[in-house]
C-alpha cells in the first residue's frame, strides 16, 4: 500500500521525464546515426574532426576554460569576504552581488554591447580621459568578457554558501595552532569550499561551452563558436538536421567526458558530488 | 596597522565588484532617458519617450506578458512534480531513488542548446510549435533545479512526526499536509523561485522550441538587436530593474522575518 502510494506520486515526474528527456535525446541519436534516407551512417559523429568543426569546438572549449578560470579568480576572494561580512544567505549584502543574475540575460549582453561598441561608452570614456581608443567590439576578449559576467553569480553563490557553512572554531581553532593566513586558505577554507568550488565550475563551464547568442551579440560573425555551427545546422538555409544532431552528440560526450575526468582529477583532493 | 590595510583592500575589492557588476546595468538605465538615437554614449537631452512608446509597443509588452505567463506556469508545473516525486521518493527502495535522481541531472549536464534541439525534434516530430511546447519545454529544463532544492528537505525529514499524526488519527493526506508539506516548505519555495528565475532567463531552450511569432524578452531582444535596437528596449530594462529590486526586497523582508521568528521561538523552524 505504502508503495503504491510512492510510485502514485513519483509517477508524474516520471513520464514527463522519459516523455520530454529520454526520448527527445533518443532522438537525436537516432538522427545522429541516420542520414536524410534513413540508412545508418557515422557520417555525423565524425564530422566533429573536420577542419570546420573541430576549429570551433577548440575555441569554444579553451574560451569557456578561461571564462570559468576568470569567474573562479573574481569571485573566490570575494566569496571570502562577504562570508567574514554576513552569516545570512539572505542578507541584504549578498543579494546585492547576486541581483545582476536576475537582470534578463539578453539584457546583460546588450550592455556590454553599448560599453564595446566602437564607439560607445568604453571608448567615448577612454577619450575623455586622453587615451587612445581601444576596438574590442567583435572580438575573443568581448565574448569572454560578456560570457564572464553573465555568469560570473553562478560561480560566486555555490562558492559563499560552502563558505558560509565553515565552522568559525575550526579557523580559529588553526589559528591558536599557528596557521597562517596562508595556510588557513590552503589547508581549511579551499577544502572545506571543495564542493562549492565545482558546482560552480560545472554551472559556468557547462553553459558556457554551448554558449552561441553571446558570441552572435558580442563577437559578430568573427567569434564562431561550436554553439553557432549547431545553431546553423538547424536554423539556416541550409539545415541539416543529422548533422546537427550528430554535433550535439558530440558536444554532449565531450561536456561529460570533461566533467569525468574534472571529478577523478577532484577525487584525488576530496571527492564530492557534482551538486 | 596592517589589520586597517587589509580591510581597506577587502573593501576596496568589494566596490570593485560591485562597480563591475552594476556600471553596465547603470548604462543601460541610463540609455533609456537619453535623446540621442543613433549613439547612446553621446548625450543628446533627457527624454522620457521611449517609456510612454514602451507602453503601446505591443511586440515588446506581448513578450513581457508571455515570458511572466510562461514562468509562472511553467514553474508552478515543475514545482508541484518535483514536490510529488520528492514526497514519494521518502518511502521508496534506494536504487529506485539513484535511478530517479540520475534521470534529474540529465537536464543539467546537458547544455541548454542540446535540451532545445532535443524538445524541438520531438515536437516538430508529433505537433506543432505553440505556447504549449514552450511551456512543455521550459518546466523539461527547470524541474531538475525544483527537485534539487526540495529534495535535500526531504531528507532532514523525522519520519516519526508523520507517523505520531497518523497515530493520533490524521488521515494520510492530512498528515502530509499538516506535517510533511511545512516540513519541506522552504526547499518548495526556493525550488519555485530558481525554476522561475532560470525560466525568465532563458534564452536557448525558447529559441529552438518558440512557435513562430510568440516571443519571450529574451527571443525578441535577440531579433530586435538584429533590426537595431530602439531605446525601447532600454526603458524595458529599467522596468525590469525595478520589479528584480521589489521582489527582492519582498523575500528579504520575508526570511528576515523568519529569522527573527526563529531567534525568538528558539526552535529550529
Amino acid at each position: 500500500m505504502k508503495k503504491l502510494g510512492s510510485m502514485l506520486l513519483a509517477g508524474p515526474y516520471i513520464i514527463w521525464m522519459v516523455l520530454f528527456t529520454i526520448i527527445p535525446l533518443c532522438l537525436i541519436l537516432y538522427n545522429a546515426f541516420t542520414n536524410t534516407d534513413g540508412n545508418f551512417t557515422l557520417d555525423n559523429i565524425t564530422a566533429i574532426t573536420d577542419y570546420v568543426n573541430a576549429k570551433p569546438l577548440f575555441l569554444s572549449l579553451s574560451m569557456s576554460l578561461v571564462v570559468t578560470l576568470t569567474c573562479f579568480l573574481l569571485s573566490f576572494p570575494l566569496a571570502l569576504v562577504l562570508s567574514k561580512y554576513s552569516k545570512n544567505k539572505n542578507s541584504i549584502i549578498v543579494m546585492v552581488f547576486i541581483l545582476p543574475m536576475w537582470m534578463n540575460f539578453m539584457l546583460r549582453t546588450l550592455a556590454w554591447r553599448l560599453i564595446l561598441l566602437n564607439n560607445g561608452f568604453l571608448n567615448k570614456g577612454l577619450g575623455i580621459l586622453g587615451f587612445d581608443p581601444v576596438y574590442l567590439m567583435n572580438t575573443k576578449a568581448a565574448v569572454i568578457l560578456g560570457t564572464a559576467y553573465d555568469y560570473f553569480p553562478f560561480m560566486l553563490l555555490p562558492i559563499y554558501n560552502a563558505l558560509v557553512k565553515i565552522d568559525k572554531d575550526v579557523i580559529n581553532a588553526a589559528k591558536d595552532l599557528g596557521a597562517t593566513s596562508f595556510v588557513i586558505l590552503k589547508r581549511i577554507m579551499l577544502p572545506l569550499s571543495l564542493p562549492g568550488i565545482i558546482s560552480g565550475i560545472t554551472m559556468v563551464f557547462v553553459p558556457s561551452m554551448s554558449e552561441f547568442v553571446i558570441a552572435d551579440m558580442l563577437g559578430g560573425n568573427k567569434v564562431y563558436l561550436i554553439g553557432n555551427v549547431i545553431e546553423q545546422a538547424f536554423n539556416s538555409g541550409y539545415a541539416d538536421v543529422h548533422l546537427g544532431s550528430g554535433l550535439s552528440l558530440s558536444l554532449m560526450v565531450l561536456i561529460i567526458i570533461s566533467m569525468v575526468i574534472y571529478k577523478l582529477f577532484d577525487k584525488g583532493e576530496g571527492g564530492h558530488g557534482i551538486w | 596597522m596592517v589589520k586597517s590595510v587589509k580591510k581597506t583592500a577587502e573593501k576596496a575589492y568589494l566596490v570593485l565588484i560591485l562597480l563591475l557588476l552594476y556600471v553596465p546595468i547603470a548604462l543601460l538605465i541610463i540609455s533609456s532617458f537619453n535623446a540621442s538615437e543613433r549613439n547612446k554614449a553621446v548625450w543628446g537631452g533627457f527624454t522620457l519617450k521611449a517609456y510612454g512608446e514602451l507602453i503601446q509597443d505591443e511586440v515588446v509588452m506581448g513578450a513581457l506578458y508571455n515570458t511572466l505567463l510562461l514562468a509562472g506556469g511553467a514553474s508552478l508545473i515543475a514545482t508541484l512534480l518535483g514536490t510529488l516525486v520528492c514526497i514519494g521518493m521518502i518511502n521508496m527502495k534506494k536504487h529506485f531513488k539513484s535511478v530517479i535522481m540520475a534521470v534529474t541531472q540529465i537536464p543539467l549536464l546537458n547544455s541548454d542548446i542540446v535540451t532545445g534541439i532535443a524538445l524541438m525534434l520531438l515536437f516538430t516530430r508529433f505537433a506543432d510549435l505553440s505556447f504549449a511546447t514552450m511551456l512543455i519545454a521550459h518546466v523539461t529544463f527547470i524541474i531538475p533545479y525544483v527537485v534539487l532544492s526540495i529534495y535535500p528537505k526531504v531528507l532532514q525529514i523525522n519520519p516519526s512526526t508523520y507517523e505520531a499524526a497518523l497515530d493520533l488519527g490524521a488521515s494520510h493526506l492530512y498528515a502530509m499536509w499538516k506535517v510533511v508539506i511545512p516540513d519541506i516548505m522552504p526547499g518548495i519555495l526556493s525550488g519555485f523561485l530558481l525554476a522561475f528565475t532560470m525560466s525568465l532567463d532563458d534564452f536557448s531552450v525558447t529559441y529552438f522550441t518558440k512557435a513562430p511569432g510568440l516571443n519571450t524578452m529574451s527571443t525578441m531582444i535577440n531579433a530586435e538587436y538584429r533590426k537595431g535596437i530602439q531605446t525601447e528596449i532600454y526603458a524595458l530594462s529599467t522596468i525590469v530593474f525595478i520589479i528584480v529590486l521589489l521582489v527582492l526586497f519582498i523575500i528579504n523582508r520575508r526570511s528576515e522575518k523568519l529569522y527573527k521568528l526563529k531567534q525568538e521561538s528558539g526552535v529550529a523552524l
